[in-house]
């Protein structure tokens, strides 16, 4: 893999000292790189390295303060996104740009210049998803497609350019392992053809299988280039934090005490019309375990988390049992008094409020721990509250007094993780609990999760990535098209059964093909 | 070029700032105003800004006017904090007037405390219960409190209308639309007895004001209306209730619209005509943005629209100009502050070209 498969030595792109200061913060600082032609380039590094913001100034999103673009050879100011697109420049972001209800085609006509002939589109979509292995239906809507066929509804939209650069951000968080691995051939075939990609990723493993070479940036500054293929994971995660990578230690099961949580034939139609309906979900988390539940997003996740957490509530009270009390039909505020703690995945606008003080935060769900005197907040005591969470729980801030946004997401999720475990939850339900999070927090998470299960809480995890629940989990379920397959214990089980199971094939009655998120 | 670009946060010192630049450009617009209609400016501000606090009477007539809009405005500002868009407080208001007015009525041959108190009860249950409409259909049916509570004001004015024609008009009246005066137990008493018309209200729309400014900055309550404002949705994982808070918000503007209606037929009108209100309740939206919501602010915003009120009595008499000038400087004053705002999430950037 180290060979230079693109054969030439020609440079596609070539960047020199790009520097870009944001009022707050230098979010790049003299990063040079380099493009060969049919080169897969990672950038790797960890939230907040300044990949993203790197990514942008390519693309002519943003502009460079200083420093210089050369594309093949030649000195370039991107003035916006379609003259890099004319350019030869295409881009798949993270968070996919399309509307729901119009068809694969009306969508990729939305990105092209002028007013293209939808007929001539569909087959040139048609022809260009055959040559790279990416199936797409031209007339199907959106809103009925997975997470990963829009994905490929991107992709395909920015190879109708034929493009020479193709920059990928973060594209395998919403893929199954073998989604992913479809995604590294149609990769490695564009490579071939001459095309030079960019993938960010802070998956390390499969920047060790899919790319050629490796920069790596740690704030804003570039610490180091590497040949994947010649490092190991750990090696190449030192370089990303500057320090070697603690490992969570996972301590051989505890003895399981009483039920935590029984999900008891849990079904629940979506409020959202292209939600997907929870279908009898059977499920017990027991004290002193971790269960983790694996699936595509998009599966159901969101929905058994607002039923769980009672931000959505089920008609029969019975089918969520919280610490033996059936709780369907009580609010969060009333879980929360019987022992559940509860992360959500969006940390800004959910799990915290953005324009409100970090003391103020802690006040959102921990005012049943004596912060309320005749319905007055103590002010004294919940800052005292605060503090204790920010220093517990190594949250990089300028003080409690400062507003959540300004935190990072991974000091943000250390926060708001800190609190819900303050709080001494019997029953703990943490959603994406490293998302976003740079590595060395998420080493830190993680820790504390299974600290918490050996003191006896229950927990359970929902997570995408695999890696994580079979780094944290005792036992493992997955869910998909809203139901819930049986849990195993993690020594039963490996990654290519999770796999399978993720496409909904756990039993025989299972449709066998592609599981669709929004049918 | 210029550009507006985003502020990476938001601009806390805008924030502040904007109304203060709202209130400079209105004044500047006054000036642009007066020239333009042909009359002297520096006079023209003069009789507007300056002549009516220029002795005891006009300050006292000041707090007068005030009055009914820092009640207003703190019992809008308490709804608003939670995004709970009440903009009918001018129906609450008037509905307010009427059930006080009913109470005054009924008991035209009694003397002693109760009848006040009673008014005062009955003005803030009739603004309530016109709040309650739209605080109603939004939780049950999920209809929007703007409308409905905007479109409660035209009802609540033919209301008015047909009483005073009907039920309620003075038998003794010569037919004009108007009830009987009220007998003096149904008066609320002055302060001073210099022959200036401040009354008891004034005292009430202070306590509101300190009631208010507990309420937001120090119970739990407001917190949870603040969160709701912020973020719904994290209002909804901590398990705040959003119904609980629409009705919070809808009720407490209502409540005191409804007692700044008790406070007008009470107190400077002593009786109810069609003519109950001067838009006290849609000024009050102006006050409680200019004000950022906040009851300090509140206080001195009142004065400020009040001063607008009496500029534009001045105006009239002195000048010759139609009375409905004062409008013109309200809506100057919301449209600088909707337009300095923008400040708070944006910037000017001078784009430089970008050289080679």
């Amino acid at each position: 893999m180290t060979s230079e498969s693109g054969g030439s030595e020609a440079l596609r792109l070539e960047l020199q000292g790009i520097t870009k200061i944001y009022p707050s913060v230098i979010a790049n600082e003299d990063v040079s790189l380099s493009v060969k032609k049919g080169e897969i380039h990672a950038v790797l590094g960890e939230n907040g390295a300044g990949k993203s913001t790197l990514m942008k100034m390519i693309y002519g999103v943003t502009k460079p303060d200083a420093g210089e673009m050369k594309w093949e050879g030649q000195v370039v100011h991107v003035e916006n996104p379609a003259h890099a697109r004319s350019l030869g420049i295409g881009m798949v972001f993270q968070h996919f740009s399309l509307f729901e209800t119009l068809n694969v085609v009306e969508n990729v006509a939305l990105g092209l210049p002028g007013n293209p002939d939808l007929n001539q589109l569909a087959e040139q979509i048609i022809e260009v998803s055959n040559r790279y292995g990416l199936p797409v239906d031209p007339q199907r809507l959106v809103h009925a497609l997975s997470v990963g066929e829009r994905q490929r509804v991107e992709i395909v939209r920015c190879l109708l350019q034929n493009p020479k650069l193709l920059i990928m951000d973060e594209p395998t968080s919403v893929l199954t392992p073998q989604a992913v691995r479809k995604l590294f051939d149609t990769l490695r075939q564009l490579a071939e053809e001459g095309c030079s990609i960019l993938y960010i990723s802070h998956k390390l493993d499969e920047i060790q299988e899919l790319c050629h070479v490796a920069t790596v940036l740690r704030d804003g500054k570039v610490t180091g280039d590497c040949i994947p293929s010649e490092e190991t994971p750990r090696s190449m995660a030192s370089l990303m934090i500057g320090k070697e990578l603690p490992v969570p230690e996972h301590n051989a099961p505890v003895e399981l005490g009483e039920a935590r949580l029984q999900l008891n034939r849990l079904s629940r139609k979506s409020d959202d019309p292209f939600g997907t309906n929870l279908r009898d979900i059977e499920l017990e988390v027991r004290s002193g375990e971790i269960l983790g539940i694996a699936g595509v997003s998009g599966n159901g996740q969101q929905e058994l988390l607002y039923a769980l957490s009672g931000e959505e509530l089920v008609d029969d009270a019975d089918s969520i049992v919280i610490c033996g009390k059936a709780s369907g039909r009580d609010n969060p505020d009333r879980r929360r008094v019987g022992g559940l703690g509860f992360v959500p995945e969006e940390r800004l606008g959910r799990g915290a409020v953005p324009r409100m003080s970090l003391t103020e935060n802690a006040l959102l769900t921990a005012h049943h721990a004596g912060m309320l005197k005749n319905g007055m907040i103590q002010f004294d005591k919940i800052a005292e509250f605060a503090r204790k969470c920010i220093d517990g729980f190594n949250v990089k801030c300028g003080g409690e007094e400062h507003a959540a946004n300004s935190l990072s997401g991974g000091n943000l999720q250390k926060f708001i993780m800190g609190r819900e475990i303050l709080l001494t939850p019997k029953m703990l339900v943490v959603a994406q609990p490293t998302w976003g999070v740079d590595v060395g927090a998420a080493a830190f998470i993680r820790q504390e999760l299974i600290d918490l299960r050996n003191e006896g809480t229950a927990i359970l995890v929902i997570s995408e990535e695999l890696e994580e629940l079979f780094e944290i989990s005792d036992r493992i379920a997955v869910i998909a098209n809203g139901r819930m397959s049986p849990a195993k214990n993690l020594a039963d089980t490996n990654i290519d059964e999770i796999g399978v199971w993720m496409s909904g094939m756990w039993d025989q009655a299972a449709p066998a093909e592609e599981v669709q998120t929004n049918a | 070029m210029l550009r507006l670009e985003r502020r990476p946060e938001a601009s806390h010192l805008m924030s502040y700032a904007s109304p203060a630049i709202a209130i400079v450009l209105m004044l500047i617009g006054g000036l642009f105003l007066f020239a333009f209609l042909g009359k002297n400016p520096i006079e023209g501000f003069k009789v507007f800004f300056i002549n009516p606090i220029s002795d005891l009477w006009g300050v006292s007539e000041l707090l007068l006017k005030a009055t009914p809009l820092m009640l207003i405005a703190v019992g809008l500002a308490i709804g608003f904090r939670a995004n709970v868009w009440n903009i009918g407080a001018e129906g609450q208001l008037i509905v307010g007037g009427i059930a006080a007015s009913a109470v005054a009525l009924y008991f035209q041959e009694s003397e002693g405390a109760h009848v006040l108190i009673l008014m005062i009860i009955a003005g803030c249950i009739g603004g309530m219960l016109w709040a309650a409409i739209p605080a109603f259909l939004k939780t049950r049916f999920n209809t929007n409190e703007i409308l409905v509570s905007l479109m409660l004001v035209y009802v609540s004015q033919l209301l008015v209308s047909w009483l005073v024609h009907g039920p309620m008009m003075d038998p003794d009246g010569f037919n004009f639309p108007q009830s009987a005066m009220f007998e003096d137990s149904a008066l609320l008493p002055l302060l001073f007895d210099d022959g200036s018309r401040v009354n008891l209200a004034f005292v009430f729309a202070i306590g509101a004001l300190l009631a208010g400014y507990i309420f937001m900055f120090r119970s739990f309550a407001g917190f949870q209306m603040q969160v709701a404002g912020f973020a719904k949705d994290a209002a909804r994982y901590a398990g705040f209730s959003a119904r609980r808070m629409i009705w919070i918000g809808l009720l407490a503007g209502g409540a005191m619209a409804g007692l700044a209606g008790m406070a007008e037929v009470s107190g400077p009108m002593g009786q109810i005509t069609d003519q109950i209100s001067s838009n006290y309740g849609f000024a009050a939206i102006i006050v409680a943005f200019v004000a950022r919501l906040n009851p300090v602010g509140i206080f001195f915003a009142s004065l400020l629209m009040a001063l607008l009120y009496l500029g534009g009595e001045q105006a009239q008499q002195y000048m010759n100009l139609p009375s409905s000038i004062s409008l013109v400087f309200q809506g100057m004053l919301l449209l600088f502050l909707l337009g300095s705002d923008v400040f708070i999430n944006y910037r000017l950037r001078w784009n430089r070209e970008v050289t080679a």
